[in-house]
């Protein structure tokens, strides 16, 4: 029971993560009915922005390096002990760490969908699969000529310090853990909320349902899904971001295997659908932790991608969504 | 006028005869085989052509050999394998209209069953026939493939074009991972096969050529049959033999099924194609000759283990059919040549002329290869989707032969007459 337990609150950090991305997966889907596989390669991006802004704000060598290139850069210097040692300093740091991260690889998502999806709105869906295959491979290959095959996360001096989270004595919650599961909570809820509440979701929505009359209405078609291009690569730049600070690391092939799950946490879900993404995301987590856990973990992903294939064959709509008949 | 009408007659009834001479009852019985829709013949300038880059992928190894670029030639083997690889792709992805992201799944499970297959049958065909084992063992591997593609086909038949390329590219990885766990003591994990002990066969001939074959010219040059070369041979003929059979199989009913389906699947279904068996034979066909590379290149490098068969090399090898023309035999030729070839002769060209070593400029290269594969390939789908050698549309025509109500075969000769007095005129 402990050890469910203990692999229960893995696999829901893990599945927040997951969910996160997902929600890429799903929203593009939905509007676009395109699987963009460069959408793994945002979570990586993501990842290595994140580490970079990390370094600027809390490693005192890079800041070294950074204020002799530039000089008007050197508060830093002094500003580095409130950032990584106090409480207050941490969450802006987190907050600027995280904002950056999101907004750079936003705007990514945006210009790859101007330039690589956006042409082919019209053309064959598989033109369009492949296109996001190149742009991926672009992508990591770019990550991994220029900027470096691996880097290794910083830990800031205050999260260093925190101990694990203890319940009933015999659970514990690394403090990551935790900031990883409520941050993804409190973004999905947000998300919901935007999608559900405002006008811009409505206008998503509408998109979403039929491109053409939702134009005719009077949306703007190009927009919306530009807009959808920039807040599902933030989300997933979010997720590349804690997953550098969970596992410490960021790799330039580090999107493949997660992109591929949340993916799978998309169609459980029911591809096209919000909730249905963030249910999935947390459901696949949880899988995965259990496999691990009562299995074997060298089979751990084996035994997702047999999730995804079986879920595909007998369930293509998901959990949530309805099935799609084929129309001539 | 009258002239060219004889010719064409003449042309035509000489064909005709032909055709009466090998079709027979029999084959008229089953689905009007009597004589094929599109001949696929080339023409004869094609054909020069075809002859002369023979004759130079034939010299060029002694050439080389005999000059010590050794290095140049085991890339040209590199090459002729995802060659190999990527015309069973095409079949899937060119002629049957279905996306496949898990090569690496069948050249995985073809080089591990030529490594599993080799050893026993080489001990039972005994010291001398033992060399002969690998013709036996590549067929059998690319059977071995085949069949695995036939499993996979089972259930993804109903699945859309891109599900189905998300169900192979899980395919793919959990092959690969499977392999590295060594399921039951078979694959023997990361340390690959053949364990330690066992010892691959010769293929045939190779110990014969290497001590019998022998060109010294002057001081430079000095030729003899190695490991590389030949590979490089046997590649080459399992090449032209695999371009000679898809080309048959694309030409046949078969191939007018995939076209049709990849066209328009519903309408194909509603013209009485038999959409599940295409499939299904796309699959089985396309994994074979996957199966058959990895058989090739396990016997090439002397052992196999999971490194290699990785998602990057599937995308490679699938921009090398999207790249070089889908459905087009010589686009997928000259991707091949383009895309393996570039950065080792990059890195060929650093070792030999940027002062020895040249560090890892290969791999360099290679990761800068991939960038601009990705870049082209998003290019490529916006500007030019049909890659650089297009697939070529071909003529389908209908004969007249008893089926269709001619009694002398008029609807054939009237077809007939169009292509046969171009080739006249030639």
């Amino acid at each position: 029971m402990e050890f469910f337990l203990q692999l229960l609150v893995d696999g829901l950090t893990v599945g927040g993560l997951y969910a996160l991305i997902a929600l890429g997966f799903t929203m593009v889907y939905g509007i676009l009915l395109m699987i963009n596989f460069a959408h793994a390669e945002m979570f990586m991006t993501g990842g290595f922005i994140g580490y970079g802004m990390l370094n600027l704000f809390g490693n005192y060598t890079t800041i070294g390096i950074v204020s002799d290139a530039l000089p008007f850069m050197s508060f830093l210097k002094s500003t580095q002990p409130f950032f990584t040692t106090t409480a207050l300093g941490f969450i802006i740091m987190m907050i600027l760490v995280f904002g950056t991260s999101a907004v750079l690889t936003g705007c990514l998502g945006m210009l790859i969908e101007r330039f690589a999806y956006r042409p082919l709105r019209n053309s064959p869906r598989l033109c369009a699969l492949i296109s996001a295959l190149g742009m991926s491979l672009f992508l990591q290959n770019f990550v991994l000529t220029f900027v470096g095959h691996r880097m290794v996360f910083p830990t800031p001096e205050f999260l260093a310090n925190l101990d694990a989270i203890n319940v009933f004595g015999y659970i514990f919650i690394a403090p990551i853990d935790m900031i990883i599961f409520c941050s993804a909570l409190v973004l999905l809820f947000v998300l919901d909320r935007f999608v559900n509440k405002t006008k811009l979701g409505k206008a998503m929505r509408a998109t979403a349902q039929d491109k053409d009359a939702a134009g005719l209405m009077g949306i703007n078609i190009n927009s919306v899904i530009a807009l959808t291009f920039f807040i599902g690569p933030a989300l997933g730049a979010v997720a590349g971001t804690f997953f550098g600070m969970k596992y410490g690391i960021v790799t330039f092939n580090m999107g493949l295997f997660p992109g591929i799950k949340a993916f799978t946490a998309a169609v459980l879900g029911g591809i096209g659908n919000l909730r249905g993404a963030m249910l999935g995301g947390f459901l696949i987590g949880i899988l995965e932790a259990m496999a691990s856990g009562f299995v074997s973990i060298s089979y751990r992903d084996v035994i997702t991608f047999a999730v995804l294939i079986l879920i595909l064959i007998f369930r293509p709509g998901g959990l949530l969504g309805e099935s799609v008949v084929e129309k001539v | 006028m009258t002239k060219k009408n004889t010719s064409t007659n003449t042309t035509a009834s000489m064909e005709d005869a032909a055709v009466k001479g090998k079709g027979s009852a029999a084959e008229t019985l089953f689905g009007g085989k009597a004589k094929p829709m599109f001949t696929g013949k080339l023409s004869p300038v094609k054909m020069a052509l075809v002859g002369l880059l023979m004759v130079v992928l034939l010299l060029l190894p002694i050439y080389l050999q005999g000059m010590g670029e050794v290095l140049l030639l085991a890339s040209f083997v590199l090459i002729g394998l995802y060659i190999l690889l990527a015309l069973g792709l095409n079949i899937i992805i060119g002629y049957a209209g279905m996306l496949d992201f898990g090569r690496m799944a069948f050249y995985a499970v073809g080089a591990y069953a030529a490594m599993i297959l080799a050893i026993p049958l080489a001990n039972l065909m005994g010291d001398n026939l033992s060399q002969f084992a690998f013709p036996f063992v590549l067929i059998g591997s690319g059977i071995v493939a085949a069949f695995v593609g036939y499993l996979l086909s089972l259930p993804v038949m109903r699945l859309r074009g891109d599900y189905l390329a998300i169900v192979t590219l899980g395919f793919g990885e959990i092959v690969r991972i499977t392999i590295q766990n060594n399921p039951f003591n078979i694959t023997n994990g990361l340390l690959g096969l053949p364990r330690s002990g066992d010892v691959l066969p010769w293929p045939p001939f190779f110990e014969w050529l290497r001590e019998n074959v022998v060109l010294v010219m002057g001081n430079e040059f000095y030729f003899t049959v190695t490991r590389n070369v030949y590979w490089y041979y046997m590649i080459l003929l399992v090449l032209i033999i695999a371009i000679i059979v898809v080309r048959r199989q694309d030409n046949s009913r078969l191939g007018r099924s995939w076209a049709a389906m990849r066209e328009d699947e519903v309408a194909a279904t509603a013209m009485g194609v038999n959409v599940t068996k295409a499939k299904t034979w796309a699959f089985v066909l396309g994994a074979f000759w996957g199966g058959a590379a990895g058989a090739c290149f396990g016997f090439f490098q002397g052992s196999v283990s999971p490194e290699p068969f990785t998602f990057l090399n599937s995308v490679i090898v699938l921009a090398i059919v999207v790249i070089g023309g889908m459905g087009s035999i010589p686009g997928v030729l000259l991707g091949g040549v383009i895309i393996m070839g570039f950065p080792e002769l990059v890195r060929w060209f650093a070792m030999n002329h940027l002062g020895g070593g040249g560090g890892d400029i290969g791999g360099q290269v290679a990761n800068m290869r991939n960038l601009l594969l990705g870049l082209f390939m998003v290019i490529m789908m916006a500007v030019r989707t049909e890659g650089i050698i297009p697939m070529k549309p071909k003529l389908h025509k209908l004969y007249g032969k008893g089926k269709f109500g001619g009694t002398d075969g008029a609807a054939d000769k009237a077809a007939e007459a169009a292509p046969s007095s171009k080739g006249g005129a030639n």
